[in-house]
């Protein structure tokens, strides 16, 4: 993946705490070299309303929760060559199905009406549905490379872009951990 | 008759003790099987599936934990296809239950988090069954949480064999199986706990834990009961 155009850099952020996109800029010196050969063509750290086409590698930190994040979770993978599932809620689904074992309807009631101090009622304007489950990026599409850790550790990350960017194979084994 | 018998690991001759079984005969070599249920101290029980090993000869994996070492055996415990069952074994464990590490009282102490790292598990390739499982808090200083539980009963041989309480056993079967103390009681109203703790010291996960304790905030203390079972000369 190396030469004279840059490798085109996407991030997503679906139901997460943006704590991996943090992990993403802690990555240190390695941004510095990430300017230079690779262009972030979309994502929260970029103003870009549609995900582009021929994405060279995307980082999506998240689990799947929502219509909303298996769309744009579809629509990644339709237009990237390498997917990455970045951090423990896209790995494992995370924090974010510790609402699983609860109905969806069963949820939102607790929340919007019985927890309201005011005006108590389920949002529904402009707010995707929630899926039944919560689940992981590779529940949904076929994920590439997975980066375990909540979050993951910059390390890893780092281990994972230069190895794409010298054109190896990412070996993960060993150095990431659950949690 | 000599007390050391010779065998075969990964190729290499070594001399064991008689009656030692494969898990053992390794370990005094210096060389390491991965396990989550077997404990140096407690009957061996073959649960967890991790310290499967091939023996020549045979055409199925065995586990090492319950297999003699047997004169002139010849095992192999490092393998691709045994790093593939292992794998595989550790991601049904994870799959089963609901194992939120960033949220456990174990993460970052916990042998089966560790296990994953150390076989390369990166993530699971089974759907995750979300089972709704409940916390026991009854007990005034421990807790056990059914979400993490792997079903090694490492718990259950430590009370009956060491403590002699027998509190824990396993009801149901298959999936449905669960820690149950006695007969179905809540651990608070339980009539043999000494609440001696040595059920919370040898748990490999975030399952059974003292109160009182944050994410993160709990390491046992499983050498410590290894060292008094070696005392007592309790299991083997
Ligand atoms: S018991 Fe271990 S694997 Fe399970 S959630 Fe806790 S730290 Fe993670
Ligand atoms: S605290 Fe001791 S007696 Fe009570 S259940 Fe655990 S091992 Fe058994
Ligand atoms: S509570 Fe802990 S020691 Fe007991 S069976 Fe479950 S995982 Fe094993």
């Amino acid at each position: 993946m190396s030469g004279q155009t840059k490798v085109k850099l996407a991030t997503a952020w679906l139901d997460g705490c943006s704590g991996c996109h943090m992990s993403l800029l802690d990555v240190d010196e390695l941004l510095v070299a990430l300017v230079e050969r690779v262009e972030l063509v979309y994502g929260p750290l970029v103003d870009t309303p549609e995900y582009p086409e021929a994405v060279d590698v995307a980082l999506v930190e998240g689990a799947v929760s929502s219509i909303g994040d298996q769309k744009l979770a579809q629509t990644i993978r339709s237009k990237t060559r390498i997917l990455i599932s970045l951090g423990d809620c896209a790995v494992t689904s995370n924090v974010p199905s510790m609402r699983n074992t609860i109905p969806v309807k069963k949820l939102l009631e607790r929340l919007y009406i019985e927890g309201a101090d005011a005006a108590p009622a389920i949002p529904t304007d402009g707010v995707p549905a929630l899926l039944r489950h919560a689940v992981p990026l590779a529940e949904v599409v076929k994920v590439d490379i997975h980066i375990p850790g909540c979050p993951p550790a910059p390390g890893a990350i780092a281990h994972v872009l230069t190895s794409l960017l010298d054109g190896k194979k990412p070996e993960l084994a060993g150095l990431v951990k659950f949690g | 008759m000599d007390s050391k018998i010779t065998i075969r690991i990964d190729g290499e001759l070594v001399k064991t003790d008689r009656g030692a079984s494969i898990f053992e005969a390794a370990k005094a070599n210096g060389k390491h099987i991965p396990g989550l249920c077997n404990m140096k101290g407690l009957k061996p029980v073959g649960a967890c599936r991790l310290c499967m090993v091939e023996v020549a000869g045979v055409n199925r994996l065995l586990p090492s934990c319950t297999t003699p070492a047997q004169e002139g055996m010849s095992v192999t415990i490092r393998s691709a296809r045994l790093d593939a069952y292992r794998k595989q074994a550790l991601e049904l464990l994870l799959s089963e239950r609901n194992h939120v590490c960033a949220v456990c009282v174990s993460n970052g102490h916990c042998e089966l988090q560790s296990l994953a790292t150390a076989l390369g598990v990166t993530n699971v390739r089974y759907g995750y069954r979300y089972p709704k499982l409940g916390v026991d808090l009854s007990h005034p200083r421990y807790v056990l949480d059914h979400n993490r539980c792997i079903l090694c009963t490492r718990c259950v041989r430590v009370c009956a064999e060491v403590e002699g309480a027998h509190v824990w056993d396993i009801a149901g079967r298959g999936i449905h199986s669960m820690l149950t103390c006695e007969m179905n009681r809540t651990w608070g109203a339980s009539r043999n706990c000494t609440s001696c703790g040595k059920c919370v010291q040898v748990c490999p996960t975030g399952a059974l834990a003292e109160k009182g304790f944050a994410v993160e905030e709990m390491i046992k203390r499983t050498a410590s009961v290894e060292r008094l079972t070696a005392v007592r000369g309790g299991g083997r």
